[in-house]
Formats: structure tokens, C-alpha cells, sequence
């Protein structure tokens, strides 16, 4: 496993098509991964995941090299990955709104 | 290293007296029989159910005659399920000695708790005579387990540990992860990593087993403080937490309870068998953190990014910080700064030799930060399991 990092974002794998960001990323910062540039498009906090390519719809998400889920909506580069854009393959996420009075 | 030589040849790390309460209601005297012996190798354990249950008599079996464990007071109400006359013969017939107290035979809760503390006494004088003898690092049984991950875990703590669990079993230890319900989504790479098919077919079973359980209970391992931490679905909190195996060959599956019996990585399946009948499989990190001890860890490390600061009756849990912010608010409760990858202040493999480094000298009696801190927790409830099948052992040589 290869990866390919800078002080920004880390992209586990070469396969992946999203990175981890490793600081607290603002809106219209630039990061490079792999040679190439990305504007970041909303803020992405420190540990999440940021689109480093367009994705699809039901597209894969992909990290470690290996699918984590897939994408429920287009997804731009350099957006935010997370609960509201993509969901699990196996079981549904849950969030602590799930009991409330 | 040293270890405290024990009947079964097994060398322990610690020298513990166990007390251990056989029902809940038996829970306040113990605990005030601990807390009045004011020793540090005094530890509380127990189980609350008054209904008879294997799986809970042969975990207290095992925690009871634990390498790390000297002695053991039994402490019974006198009315409940618990099988104390088995339980003692056990630890009898390990070669500790054991005493039992049951509250309705000696008055009550005073006289009890007084008989206690002098039974302790005694216990901790018997435990020092063990001999301690030389130890070497294929004696160790190391056991991992994540708690409050978030992004960072899988990025910094969890391969870190990966590459410690490489180098102890490279010295021939014996290192186990768990959690099959937290490998959904890992499943292939762990079939190709089995020693033998027969073993690759007997992780698959288990990996179903584990699907269809947590879908019976509507939620999978995934908690919202992983969410906030910028996780999004099981299966890559699955992915995280797996790089904690490390890359060497699985060389087996045991159950809760099951030792290993010679040095490699094992997979700890800790999801009941047979319908889901008593809940969720285990309902916190303690849960699992007493499983692998029953299956002969003699420490823990426990990788965190939220930031967990439990600990554990019996043996010591190690605490590697994956996130660098997690570590500046809470480095009282980490023995390791993981999170420094995240900061390119260090690698995997430096943290790596660092966590490795760390077992060397807490197994040499150095307390962890969570045992120095007095954290002790101890749970176990209701769960039941089947023996494991034949392909899941290697063949002894």
C-alpha cells in the first residue's frame, strides 16, 4: 500500500477517490495530492473525507483501496464525503437523533 | 522479563487477587472488601445474572485461573444460579488458593466484609510466594481493541498497532483481534490471509454470523461519535480497524474463553451463537476487553481518537492516542501519540516500535497510565456459544 500524502490530506491508497484530511480545511483552500490541485469546496474537519475527483451517483467510495460505501448523490471534487452524500453497503448509519422525545 | 510461574506453566505479568462477586447482590460487599484491602493488586470482578449460564461460569473459570491472577475470594449471596462449588474446585485445581464467603452463611454484609479483608490478606500473602522465573516475549499473549474511533484511528493507531501485533508475532507471541461484527466489508482480504481453507471457510462462517446478527439488532457496531469523527459506514470503520491485525498469516479463531495454544495472530469471534437471545453482542468496549483477558491477554492495547479512558481489572490496558487533538486534550489518560503521523512527526512503523517497545516494559511491571489511575472496569453479561469447529486451530506441531 503506496501512499501518497502531503502535509494536508492523506489518500491511503492509490486506488482511493477520497482523501483524509489532517487539519481542519476551509472553503477555497488549495491542496495538492498526487501532482494535481484541488479547491476546497466547503469546510472539511480534521479525520473526514474530501471528494479528490468527481463522483457519481452509486458510484463506489473508495479508501484503503477497498469500496466503504457508495455515493446516494453526485459528489464535485473537493466537497465534503459523508453521511449526506453517501450511505453503506451492508448496514444503515446511525446518528444519536435515532431515539429522542 | 520476569512472569509469576503458575501450575499450567503459563507465566503471568501481574500477580493479582480477584475478588470476585458470583451475583449482584453479592456486588456492594465485594466491592467494599476491595476498597477497605487498599492494595493495588486487589481487583474487582464478577458477574451480576442470578441465572445459570455457561458461557458466564466458564469466563469466570478462565479470568479466575488468568496467568496474571494469584488468588481469588469468591463472594456469594447463597440463594442464586451461579455454580460456586465448580468455580472454586476450578481455581483449586490450578494450583491458587481460592476461599469463598457466602453472605447468607456468615451474617450479612458487615461480618462478611470483615471475614473479606482478613481472607485477602491472607490471599496476597500466599499469591507473593509465587516463584517469578525468566520470561521471554513468545510467552505473551497480546490482545487489541478499538474504542471511540474516529477519522484518524485508521490512519495512525490502528495500522500503528498493526505493526507492533508483525513484530510480536515475527518473535513468535501470540496477538488477538476481535470484533467480527466491526470486520463487515473485510471480508476477502481476511479469507486470503488464513492459514489453511478449512480456517478461511470457518472465518467466512463467522463473518456471516456476525451480519446476520447485527442486522437482527437493527444497528451495527457504528456509534454517532464515529460519525462526528468523519467516519460514514461500517464498513470503513471495518477497514480501520482491521489494519490493527497487522499483515502477518491468521493462524486461527477461538471464541471468548479459548486460549491460543501456540504463538501467531488469532481472530477473537465474539458474537454469540444461535438466535440473538440476550442483546447486543457485546454493549461496551469492557465487554470485549474482558473477552480477549479470558482468552489469556496479558495486556490490551486499546487505540482510541474520541478518546477512552478505561482500563481493566486483571491486566493492563494500553491507551494509543490516534488523534493529535484527542492527545493534547487527554495525554494524562495516553500511553502513546499516535495522532503524530497526522502531523508528519512520525510514521506508522516509528509508533510502531514504540507501542512495541511500550508491551516490552508494561509486561516488564511498569504500570500503564489507566492502571496507574486505578481504572479497573469489569463487565460480563449473558451471551451463549458453541465450541469451535475443527478448521479453526493450527495444527499442533
Amino acid at each position: 500500500m503506496t501512499a501518497q500524502s502531503n502535509n494536508d490530506v492523506i489518500a491511503l491508497h492509490p486506488a482511493d477517490n477520497i482523501g483524509v484530511s489532517r487539519r481542519n480545511l476551509l472553503v477555497n483552500e488549495t491542496i495538492i495530492i498526487d501532482g494535481a490541485l484541488i479547491r476546497i469546496a466547503e469546510e472539511i474537519p480534521v479525520g473526514h473525507k474530501v471528494a479528490l475527483g468527481e463522483i457519481s451517483a452509486g458510484n463506489k467510495i473508495i479508501k484503503y483501496g477497498a469500496s466503504i460505501g457508495s455515493a446516494t448523490a453526485d459528489i464535485a471534487t473537493g466537497r465534503h464525503v459523508h453521511l449526506h452524500n453517501m450511505k453503506s453497503d451492508y448496514i444503515a448509519s446511525h446518528t444519536r437523533d435515532v431515539v429522542s422525545h | 522479563m520476569n512472569g509469576y510461574l503458575r501450575q499450567d506453566g503459563r507465566k503471568g505479568i501481574r500477580n493479582i487477587v480477584a475478588v470476585a462477586y458470583l451475583v449482584e447482590c453479592a456486588h456492594h460487599v465485594s466491592r467494599q472488601i476491595v476498597s477497605k484491602s487498599n492494595n493495588d493488586n486487589v481487583h474487582l470482578i464478577g458477574f451480576p445474572g442470578c441465572y445459570p449460564n455457561e458461557y458466564a461460569l466458564n469466563m469466570m473459570e478462565q479470568l479466575c485461573t488468568h496467568p496474571n491472577v494469584g488468588g481469588v475470594l469468591l463472594v456469594s449471596l447463597g440463594c442464586e444460579g451461579f455454580n460456586r462449588e465448580s468455580l472454586q474446585a476450578t481455581i483449586a485445581a490450578s494450583g491458587r488458593p481460592v476461599e469463598t464467603l457466602v453472605i447468607q452463611q456468615q451474617g450479612g454484609t458487615l461480618k462478611t466484609i470483615q471475614a473479606g479483608v482478613s481472607k485477602v490478606q491472607q490471599l496476597l500473602a500466599q499469591a507473593e510466594q509465587t516463584e517469578l522465573v525468566p520470561m521471554d516475549v513468545s510467552e505473551l499473549i497480546v490482545g487489541t481493541i478499538c474504542g471511540g474511533s474516529d477519522g484518524t484511528s485508521g490512519i495512525t493507531a490502528n495500522p500503528a498497532v498493526g505493526r507492533c501485533f508483525d513484530k510480536l508475532v515475527e518473535a513468535n507471541a501470540t496477538c488477538i483481534f476481535e470484533e467480527t461484527g466491526e470486520l463487515i466489508g473485510c471480508e476477502d482480504t481476511m479469507y486470503q490471509r488464513a492459514a489453511t481453507p478449512e480456517l478461511a471457510k470457518e472465518i467466512e462462517a463467522a463473518m456471516i454470523k456476525a451480519a446476520n446478527y447485527y442486522t437482527t439488532m437493527g444497528y451495527g457496531s457504528f456509534a454517532p461519535g464515529n460519525a462526528e469523527g468523519g467516519l460514514t459506514t461500517q464498513e470503513e470503520k471495518s477497514m480501520g480497524a482491521y489494519c490493527k491485525s497487522g499483515d502477518s498469516q491468521i493462524h486461527g479463531l477461538i471464541k471468548p474463553g479459548d486460549v491460543p495454544p501456540q504463538g501467531g495472530l488469532y481472530l477473537l469471534d465474539v458474537v454469540p451463537d444461535g438466535e440473538p437471545r440476550f442483546g447486543f453482542p457485546n454493549i461496551s468496549d469492557n465487554a470485549e476487553i474482558v473477552e480477549l483477558i479470558a482468552s489469556g491477554s496479558h495486556l490490551v492495547l486499546f487505540t482510541t481518537g474520541r478518546g477512552s479512558v478505561v482500563g481493566s481489572a486483571i491486566s493492563p490496558v494500553i491507551k494509543i492516542c490516534a488523534n493529535p487533538e484527542t492527545y493534547e486534550r487527554m495525554a494524562d489518560d495516553m500511553d502513546i501519540n499516535a495522532g503524530k503521523i497526522m502531523n508528519g512527526e512520525g510514521d506508522v512503523d516509528s509508533v510502531g516500535q514504540e507501542i512495541y517497545d511500550l508491551v516490552i516494559e508494561v509486561a516488564n511491571k511498569a504500570p500503564s497510565k489507566s492502571e496507574a489511575m486505578g481504572h479497573q472496569e469489569f463487565i460480563l453479561t449473558y451471551k451463549q456459544f458453541e465450541p469451535i469447529g475443527p478448521g479453526c486451530l493450527p495444527a499442533t506441531a
